[in-house]
């Protein structure tokens, strides 16, 4: 029975049972997993896939925001722009790195990134148009990748859980860099605050749907949360980011898109509508505004990059001879 | 002991944090304690034209760099050539700053980013070619690189505080990036024979625009002497230094590119010219 | 493997152990992509310690490190060395995914 509450599948597969139950007792005691473990298939492969699909994400991120380093309107945010944006890639390294001690190559996960066999998160394919989109992103973007990421500090598989920790110390100050800079604009000109509400107004849907589906239809979320990979359910994780933004967005003075958000009191926190799963479900099956050029430039920089990283290697290999024959004679 | 150990033990030390985020390298003022005044045996009009053409320099080059993000040859490198886009923008910043308490009009540093035409920019026409292939973007790093450092480590005993104390730190980030640079040029040189083609097509593209940095400040002896073991660790043939070629930046001429690299640059902040950001 | 790798033009795989500062040890942080020792020393520095974090770096080719498994008696671990990561070998991820 114990076997069952913490996910294990091993019973059948031949599994000597002390390892299957070592695995289970260190996820049940919340210790951490680790490379060289024993581990359910289902669990390394479920893991390779939440890890790679949140490094594409990194990766993918990029781009939205990346489009406005070189025109940021001044230099303090242009800074600030191009050191968020690295960030983004080093975070899509830190966890490309957690996925290869599952067994995973890079090279790999990126060419099933190029030709769309693996997913990112479906915010990436909404455009960004004009500057005060990079600050809702930094807020509603960033603000809900914390909301996910925070409990996965506490995942059970140990690499994956310490680049969560680095990531989320470096990703709260994204979030405060993109509040602040609405906040900014919005004590500026009429035109930018009509910016900042027009950003808002199109960000905040496609921010909600970052949590996923709803419970009730995210078919794999029971058994990631029983191997602790998951901690938190996509509704719950959801209402706790519209409780958090609520209370920023008056103080900001900005309207949320949403008719049917108002406060719960019996239940202590806010009611609201619901987003457009269709919507969702069209942008992850590719069909987002910007889903082909996110991936074909993805594909173009991989691919242009190509004799350079060959031209490395092949340097790094005569190195290496001359160091050979050098020592030899 | 907790599992997430080595990273409290990592961040130790850091905790006053807020400000640390925005930045590819160094927490400290480089100004710390330095005092403003300009001295009196340094001519303002001066040392104003000198921190604005190496604060001009510093500008189009990290905008060139920041030209890569999403578009580089490897995801280490993403990383790479922002931190030496971020060291160069933040070196534009201080640059500008002296200036605008120099020349005497006050102007804070978006004043000259953004508010001035291509006419009158004073950076080097190498820093805003198109940014070409990554052998060209390397070879175009490690001249403008080795040129500057050489610059900033005579600037360094500068008579003006401001600017010897920017230069001492910018000496620092500029080893670094001449000595990536150099890596680079090295492994494509001595790579496949496709990245040596290219990488010497690079370098002969960069020379011709090397006599416009000695007549600025004269260091051909030392990134001479840079180019020379590079090309030579590289296998490659470094082409005469053509005498310097008609116009230069630092007049204001420029090529068709900078008033290009400008309107992206600059087209945001202009369209909302009453706005703060 | 690493015959495969050269051919894609591809970079082994190091580990990065940064000191955090002088009197504490070196501690394992990640890991990199590098074609070269003096690359991957580079692209650790500019990944793992652009926030000022390290005094100093060591970087070591993955499949350089032997690594005790859990427990040596272990049936599934033998010899009782072995490398830390046995990359490339990739696992099948299924296309049925919902988004992060």
């Amino acid at each position: 029975m114990s076997a069952l509450q913490t996910g294990s599948t091993t019973a059948a597969d031949g599994t000597p049972p002390d390892l299957a139950r070592r695995f289970d007792d260190t996820i049940a005691r919340d210790q951490r997993i680790e490379p060289r473990d024993w581990m359910p298939e289902g669990y390394r492969r479920t893991l390779i896939r939440q890890v790679a699909q949140h490094a594409h994400s990194e990766i993918i991120g990029m781009q939205p925001e990346g489009e406005w380093i070189t025109r940021a309107p001044s230099l303090r945010r242009k800074a600030i722009l191009f050191a968020k944006v690295q960030d983004e890639a080093g975070h899509g390294l830190y966890l490309y790195s957690a996925a290869e001690t599952l067994g995973a190559d890079r090279a790999d996960l990126t060419e099933r990134l190029i030709e769309g066999r693996q997913k990112y998160s479906s915010i990436f394919n909404y455009p960004t148009v004009s500057f005060a989109d990079v600050g809702v992103i930094g807020w509603f973007v960033d603000g809900a990748a914390i909301c996910n990421q925070v409990p996965l500090c506490r995942s059970s598989y140990g690499p994956y859980a310490r680049a969560m920790v680095r990531i989320c110390k470096e990703e709260s100050f994204h979030q405060r860099q993109g509040y602040e800079l609405l906040m900014t604009m919005m004590r500026g000109t009429d035109a930018q605050r009509e910016m900042v509400q027009d950003a808002v107004n199109r960000w905040w849907w496609p921010s909600l749907m970052m949590f996923g589906p709803p419970d009730d239809s995210s078919p794999n979320s029971a058994q990631s949360m029983a191997w602790k990979i998951k901690r938190h359910s996509n509704d719950e994780l959801r209402r706790r980011f519209v409780d958090m933004t609520v209370p920023q967005a008056e103080k900001l003075g900005v309207t949320l898109p949403d008719p049917e958000l108002r406060w719960n009191e019996e239940l202590g926190r806010h009611d609201f509508g619901t987003p457009d799963w269709d919507e969702l479900m069209r942008v992850i099956k590719g069909d987002g505004p910007c889903n082909a050029e996110r991936i074909e430039r993805r594909r173009t920089a991989h691919e242009e990059g190509a004799w350079v990283r060959e031209a490395a290697a092949a340097h790094a290999a005569k190195q290496a001879d001359r160091k050979k024959n050098g020592a030899v004679a | 002991m907790s599992d997430d150990h080595v990273y409290l033990s990592l961040a130790e030390g850091h905790e006053d944090g807020d400000a640390r985020w925005a930045f590819g390298t160094g927490f400290e003022d480089p100004l710390y304690g330095v005092s403003t005044a300009v001295p009196e045996d340094v001519d303002p009009a001066d040392l104003a034209a000198c921190c604005l053409a190496l604060g001009d320099d510093a500008l189009v080059t990290a905008q060139r760099l920041a030209e890569w993000t999403t578009r580089a040859p490897e995801l280490e490198e993403e990383v790479a050539l922002a931190n030496i886009g971020l060291d160069l923008l933040g070196q534009a910043r201080l640059l500008y700053a002296r200036c605008g308490q120099v020349d005497g009009t006050g102007r804070g540093e978006d004043a000259y980013a953004y508010f001035r035409d291509a006419d009158d920019f004073r950076s080097v026409r190498l820093a805003e070619l198109p940014n070409g292939d990554f052998a060209f973007s390397m070879a175009r790093l490690l001249v403008l690189s080795a040129w500057r450092l050489a610059h900033f480590e005579r600037l360094a005993a500068s008579r003006d505080p401001v600017l010897a104390a920017v230069a001492a730190k910018g000496v620092k980030e500029l080893t670094y990036h001449r000595q990536y640079a150099a890596e680079w040029v090295v492994r494509l040189g001595d790579g496949t024979a496709e990245s040596h083609r290219r990488m010497q097509a690079g370098l002969d593209r960069v020379m011709p625009y090397v006599g416009e940095l000695f007549a600025a400040y004269d260091a051909a002896e030392a990134v001479l002497a840079v180019l020379r073991q590079v090309g030579e660790a590289a296998t490659l043939s470094l082409p005469a230094v053509p005498e310097a070629a008609a116009g230069s930046g630092r007049e204001g001429e420029h090529t068709e590119h900078l008033a290009v690299l400008l309107a992206d640059l600059q087209s945001v902040a202009r369209a909302h010219p009453e706005a703060t950001w | 493997m690493s015959d495969t790798q050269a051919k894609k033009g591809g970079w082994p795989l190091y580990e990065v152990f940064v000191r955090g500062k002088r009197g504490l040890n070196h501690v394992h942080v990640g890991s990199l992509h590098a074609a070269d020792d003096r690359m991957a020393l580079t692209h650790a520095r500019d990944l793992y310690t652009r926030r000022n974090e390290g005094v100093s770096i060591w970087v070591v080719r993955s499949e350089h490190i032997a690594a005790s498994t859990r427990d040596e008696k272990d049936p599934f671990f033998d010899p009782s060395a072995d490398k830390v990561y046995r990359h490339p070998t990739f696992y099948d991820i299924p296309d049925d995914v919902p988004h992060i």
